[in-house]
Parts: C-alpha cells; sequence; structure tokens
C-alpha cells in the first residue's frame, strides 16, 4: 500500500502544468488565428486557465474575479467581434509582417522583464524540500474587502509613525475608481440617450432632424413593424389572444 | 471526505482518496445536472400541458408519462448530427459544450447543505456568478458559427439581454451577502437556520422586494420565457440553435435546464434558507443542533475519525440531518423551476426594447432601491422577520483567519478592530502572532 502513497505535491504540479499549459497554448492560438471570433474564444480559454492556476494556488477570490473581469470583458469583445465581422470581408484578417515585427519587439522585451523579475526575486523559487511543499492560502476574501474599506489587517499593529499613514488601506484608489466608472456608465447613458424631437415640422432643419431620426433608428422602426404585423396574424388565428397595450 | 476513504481503505493521506473522493462528488454533481433535465423537461411539458387545459404526455413509462424525456432521448441520439456548409466547424461543434460545461462548473461551489458541497469555496457567491455568465458564450459562439442570419440575430439578442442583467442581478446578490457578512454560501445558508422567519426574504420588506428582483433578473438571465428573445420561435425560427439538432441540441436544453435549476437553488440559498427547512426538524429531533453547525467545527464531521469499518465510522444522525438539508434545498430548487414554467407558460413573450426598458428602468431602479433599504434597514437595526419570533439568528460572520481552530487569535484580531490605538505595544504582539498564523493547508477538498 505504500506505493500509493505517493507525496500530494505532485498532483498539485500535474494541475499546474494542465492548467500553464492551456493558458499558454490558447495564447498561442490567440496569436496565430486569423478569424477574430475564434481569437476571442481562444482567448477566453487562455484567461480561464488563468483562473485555474488562481484556484490552484488557494486564491478563490482572484481566480473568481478573472472569470468575472477577464473572461467577461472578453464576452463584450467577442459580441463586438461577431457584429462587426459577421459580413464576409472582415472574418479572416491578415496580419502585416511590420507588425509581426514590432509585435515581437515589444511582447519579447516585456517578457525578458517579466522573466528577470521573476527569478529575481528569492521569494518565488522554486522550495528545494519538495515534499514540505504545500500550498498555504489564505482561504478568505475578508481582509482584502476590509483593506478596500480602509482596514489593512496586516499593518493594524504597526507602530512605527512613517507607515501610519499607509495603514488607510486602499479606500482612496477604490473611491476614484468608483467614481471614475459613474463618470463612465454616465457618459455611455448621456450617448446612447435617445435624441429628442420636435414638434414643429414645417421648419427645414426638424424636417432633416426627423429625417435623421429615422436613419438612426430604421431597424428599430422596422422591427416593431414587423412586431405589429406577426402579431395581428397571431390574434386573427388566436381570438383568446389578449391584445397588447401598447400597439 | 477524501479522509474517510482513506481511512476506509487503510490507506495514510494517499491520492487514491483524493481521486474517488473528486470523483464521487462529480459523478453526483453529473447526475444533478442530467437526471435534473430530464426530470424538468417532463415536469415542463406535463404543466405546459395542464396550464393549456390537456393531459401532458401520457403513454411512456406509466400512468403520468415519466419516461417522455429518456424516448426523447433516445429519439434525439439516433437524429444525424448535422452541421451547416456555411458554419465555422470547429466553434459550431465546441459550442454545446461550453454552454454545458459553464452550467456544469457553476455547481462545483453550490452546497446542498451544511458541509455538503463539491468544492469549498470561500466566495462561492462570487464564484457562481462568475462562472454562470459564461454560459453566454455558447450561445454566441453557436450563434455565430452556425452561418445563419437567425442564429446570428438570436445570439446578439441574447448577449444584449444577459450583459445588461447582470447588473440588478449582482445588485440582489449583494444584499444577503451584505446582511451576512460573507459570500461564503454555506454561512448564508447557516445563517438563516431556524424558523421561517429566519429567511432572509422576510428579514424586511426590503429584502422580500429584492428577492423578487432577483429572481425575475435570474429568469432572465438564464433566457426563460417571457425574457426568451434568443430563441423567439415565431421571428427567429429557434434563434441560436436553428442549425443544430440530435444530441448537440439537447446539450443546450440540459444547459438550459441546469441553470435554471442553479439559479433557483442560488434563490433558495441567498433567500428562502438554503437547506434549511421552515421548520428545523433536524433540531427538535435532536439530529443536529443549530449550535454546531458551520462547516469547520470539528464536531461536525459527518465521519468520525476513530473506529473501524463504514458503518462504525458513520456519524448516522448528522447524515440524516445532511440528508434531510439536500432534500430541502432540491425540493426548494425544483419549486423555484417550477414558478419558473408557470411564468413561462402563463405570460406572452416579451419584445426587445420591453426586455430592455423592463431592466433599466424597472430592475436596476428597485434593485438599487432594495439594496438602499436594506442597508439603511440593518443601520438602523430595526426589527426583523426574526426578532418578531425571538428565535436568534445563528451568527457565524466568517472572521480574518482561515484556521477557525485558531480561535484565540481571530478573537484578538476581531478585537483589534474596535481598538487598535488602545495598547500599541500589545497590539504589535498580535499582529505578528497574526501573520505567523499556520494558515490551514489547502488539501484539494477536505470533505
Amino acid at each position: 500500500m505504500d506505493l500509493f502513497a505517493v507525496a500530494w505535491p505532485y498532483w498539485h504540479q500535474f494541475f499546474f502544468i494542465i492548467f500553464a499549459a492551456t493558458a499558454v497554448g490558447f495564447g498561442f492560438g490567440v496569436l496565430l488565428s486569423k478569424n477574430v471570433v475564434r481569437m476571442a474564444f481562444y482567448l477566453v480559454l487562455s484567461l480561464g486557465s488563468t483562473a485555474g492556476l488562481f484556484f490552484l494556488a488557494g486564491a478563490e477570490f482572484v481566480g473568481a474575479m478573472q472569470l468575472m473581469i477577464y473572461v467577461g470583458g472578453t464576452l463584450v469583445l467577442l459580441i463586438f467581434g461577431v457584429m462587426l465581422t459577421a459580413q464576409k470581408d472582415f472574418i479572416n484578417m491578415d496580419t502585416h509582417t511590420q507588425d509581426w515585427i514590432l509585435a515581437t519587439i515589444v511582447g519579447g522585451s516585456l517578457l525578458m522583464v517579466l522573466l528577470f523579475a521573476a527569478f529575481g526575486a528569492e521569494d518565488w523559487n522554486t522550495p528545494q524540500d519538495l515534499t514540505d511543499a504545500k500550498v498555504e492560502a489564505t482561504k478568505e476574501a475578508t481582509p482584502l474587502g476590509l483593506a478596500l474599506t480602509g482596514i489593512r489587517v496586516d499593518t493594524l499593529g504597526e507602530t512605527d509613525d512613517a507607515v501610519q499613514g499607509g495603514k488607510a488601506g486602499y479606500l482612496m484608489p477604490f473611491i476614484i475608481v468608483s467614481v471614475h466608472l459613474l463618470v463612465v456608465l454616465i457618459g455611455a447613458a448621456y450617448m446612447a440617450r435617445t435624441k429628442k424631437l420636435s414638434h414643429a415640422t414645417d421648419d427645414k432643419s426638424s424636417r432633416a432632424k426627423l429625417m435623421l431620426f429615422k436613419m438612426e433608428h430604421e431597424a428599430e422602426l422596422l422591427e416593431e413593424e414587423t412586431y405589429v404585423v406577426t402579431h395581428r396574424g397571431q390574434s386573427a388565428l388566436n381570438p383568446l389572444d389578449p391584445q397588447d397595450d401598447e400597439n | 471526505m477524501a479522509d474517510f476513504v482513506n481511512h476506509i481503505l487503510t490507506l495514510e493521506d494517499s491520492w487514491i482518496g483524493y481521486i474517488v473522493a473528486a470523483l464521487v462528488a462529480a459523478v453526483l454533481i453529473l447526475h444533478v445536472v442530467a437526471v435534473g433535465a430530464l426530470l424538468f423537461i417532463w415536469m415542463e411539458r406535463k404543466i405546459s400541458g395542464r396550464i393549456q387545459d390537456r393531459l401532458g404526455p401520457t403513454r411512456v413509462g406509466g400512468k403520468f408519462g415519466w419516461l417522455q424525456t429518456l424516448a426523447d432521448g433516445i429519439k434525439l441520439i439516433a437524429k444525424e448530427d448535422v452541421t451547416p456548409d456555411l458554419a465555422d466547424k470547429f466553434l459550431f461543434k465546441i459550442a454545446p459544450y461550453v454552454g454545458l460545461a459553464a452550467s456544469y462548473a457553476a455547481f462545483i461551489a453550490l452546497p446542498f447543505a451544511d458541509g455538503v458541497v463539491g468544492q469549498h469555496v470561500n466566495t462561492a457567491v462570487f464564484f457562481v456568478l462568475a462562472v454562470l455568465g459564461l454560459e453566454v458564450f455558447s450561445v454566441i459562439l453557436a450563434g455565430y458559427s452556425s452561418g445563419s442570419k437567425w442564429s446570428l440575430f438570436g445570439a446578439m439578442r441574447e448577449a444584449a439581454q444577459v450583459v445588461s442583467y447582470e447588473v440588478p442581478l449582482g445588485m440582489c446578490v449583494v444584499v444577503p451577502v451584505m446582511i451576512c457578512g460573507t459570500m461564503n454560501l454555506t454561512t448564508i445558508a447557516n445563517m438563516q437556520a431556524g424558523f421561517f422567519t429566519n429567511w432572509l426574504v422576510f428579514n424586511d420588506p426590503f429584502t422580500f422586494l429584492t428577492a423578487i428582483v432577483y429572481f425575475t433578473c435570474a429568469t432572465a438571465g438564464v433566457n426563460r420565457a417571457p425574457f426568451d428573445l434568443a430563441e423567439a420561435e415565431s421571428e427567429l425560427v429557434a434563434g441560436f440553435h436553428t442549425e443544430y439538432s440530435g444530441l448537440r441540441w439537447s446539450l443546450f436544453f440540459m444547459a438550459e435546464y441546469s441553470s435554471m435549476f442553479i439559479v433557483a437553488a442560488l434563490a433558495s440559498i441567498l433567500f428562502f434558507g438554503g437547506s434549511h427547512g421552515p421548520i428545523p426538524i433536524a433540531d427538535v429531533l435532536g439530529l443536529l443542533s443549530l449550535d454546531n453547525l458551520g462547516s469547520s467545527d470539528p464536531a461536525f464531521h459527518v465521519f468520525n475519525e476513530d473506529g473501524g469499518g463504514f458503518f462504525a465510522s458513520l456519524n448516522l444522525e448528522i447524515a440524516i440531518a445532511r440528508f434531510l438539508g439536500v432534500a430541502n434545498l432540491l425540493l426548494k430548487g425544483t419549486i423555484g423551476v417550477t414558478v419558473m414554467m408557470w411564468v413561462r407558460w402563463s405570460f406572452p413573450r416579451l419584445r426587445i426594447d420591453q426586455v430592455m426598458t423592463m431592466c433599466l428602468k424597472y430592475c436596476v431602479p428597485l434593485a438599487a432601491v432594495g439594496f438602499l433599504g436594506a442597508t439603511a434597514w440593518q443601520a438602523l437595526d430595526l426589527p426583523t422577520g426574526n426578532s418578531l419570533m425571538n428565535s436568534p439568528r445563528y451568527s457565524h460572520h466568517e472572521l480574518w483567519t482561515a484556521d477557525d481552530s485558531e480561535s484565540t487569535v481571530e478573537e484578538a484580531s476581531s478585537n483589534e478592530v474596535q481598538t487598535p490605538h488602545e495598547d500599541d505595544t500589545h497590539a504589535a504582539a498580535k499582529a505578528v502572532e497574526l501573520k505567523t498564523v499556520p494558515v490551514s493547508v489547502v488539501k484539494g477538498g477536505e470533505r
């Protein structure tokens, strides 16, 4: 039975290799694919594998955050990819040679910096004694949440006045980011608002406005029209069907 | 669980135990997904039949036609797997699996009862919402890759709808998280133990409002009628799955029904007491006391560590209590799914602009009002439904350190917040202690 009592960390490594390989592999998939939607899909898989790495490291909150923000954000990318490239001409995109060269230089230098940083930090080196290496993780996101609301659990006992300022946590950046997002939301709502029509249709400018409005909202108007037609058809078939008040 | 398997096989900390435990959890969850879909599709046919004054299926499998879905499944397996010429073949084939995988993965963190959970995720609410949000990928991929206009229209509608409804859904979910002070679903459910007045839906009028808004948004989020614009058959043939046939088509349905169940189960955990019934039967029978709820309590392990053999190591009372809990949650989830079916067959489908109006003009403001009201209710310490019954809410706020056995450190750290500057040297000593807490080792699922 000693045969089965293999040390547990090897399984951790096994899953690490799986997640890391899928993350890197689908990263290359993004690079090499020419179809925008497929690129976005590979990006989703790559980011999802990264979330898997976070879960493996016990950072559940960061992992779920990765899924929510990055993968969810890619979803919007995917939607735009579908919306803009559903026509035949744009389905495949070729990359120019100069773009390849530029991207290789920029990406390569970034990779070098990251590699130096990764191998430079003492704490990040692989522990020599693998059998004792176990994943240690705080299972809770509460310290994170407290830090965001201004209480740093890890610096509570700090007596040094010099670092007293740092004890405030991340309330300020949190508020700034929130206000920023609020501004963006209001701006988006303003941009997407329905343009008001003036009631006078006899003067030229308002007639032009009406034309513009009709052009802009052609699709919606058409859809409403179609709806009315189909709805009437249904009602004719089924007299018990309640009539819609709004039409 | 892993320890239990190793214990039975008389192995010491072997990987076999972990593999067996993982397989058992995975297969059990798969049964909730697959058998649940079978049951729900049968229920849908019976319920829609009754609502429309028909009988529904009556022949296959006896009196109530309860094997009808199985017969349908066999028919679907036998059908030809068609891929259109214009399709993006790879994405077309993979799309149904993406949706099923997403709704399956959400079950991993869903606690069926106290301690009966695939993987104990501390931020389970967040995890479930994040993973459920991925399901829309399958719809968009299917719609895009089919090479059909109907499919593409359906997919774009679904995308617009799901992205919009995630906003009020998230705002509603924040309310129970705020009241309970944790994102751990097990803890949220345990805090509602006791009589049904303890359920968060009866906490105050605003949580009641929030529960209703949550359920509406969840119905829209899983693309059910009256919000099923993505598959509006009167306009779009069948929407995003127009081009699918056979087993691939049925995978979409399995994903839809399992995500219906998961949002209903999430609603029951967040607002309707989770695995705790309206009357605490297990507590009344003396099977388990409300005091020893809490998944990390060593007294609450299903399996006793000492003693040999299967039955000797099984703590029968707690096992029965947990079984009751699982039955409770499944029942509540099924009731939620039934309500969704009831709504589907009672209301006509909305137009796309009505769907958006519903979200932006009604659900978002209502969710905001619910959130602010519930916050104010908590802040002002107004009477809750719980205080009417005079049964104390079980309080298990998660504290700052991971290891619950280090209770002294936890108490120290929680005292720390209130008086951080009282005694600096003392605080410094405690902070050092805090940093060196041996946070518990993640072993891939302790139970």
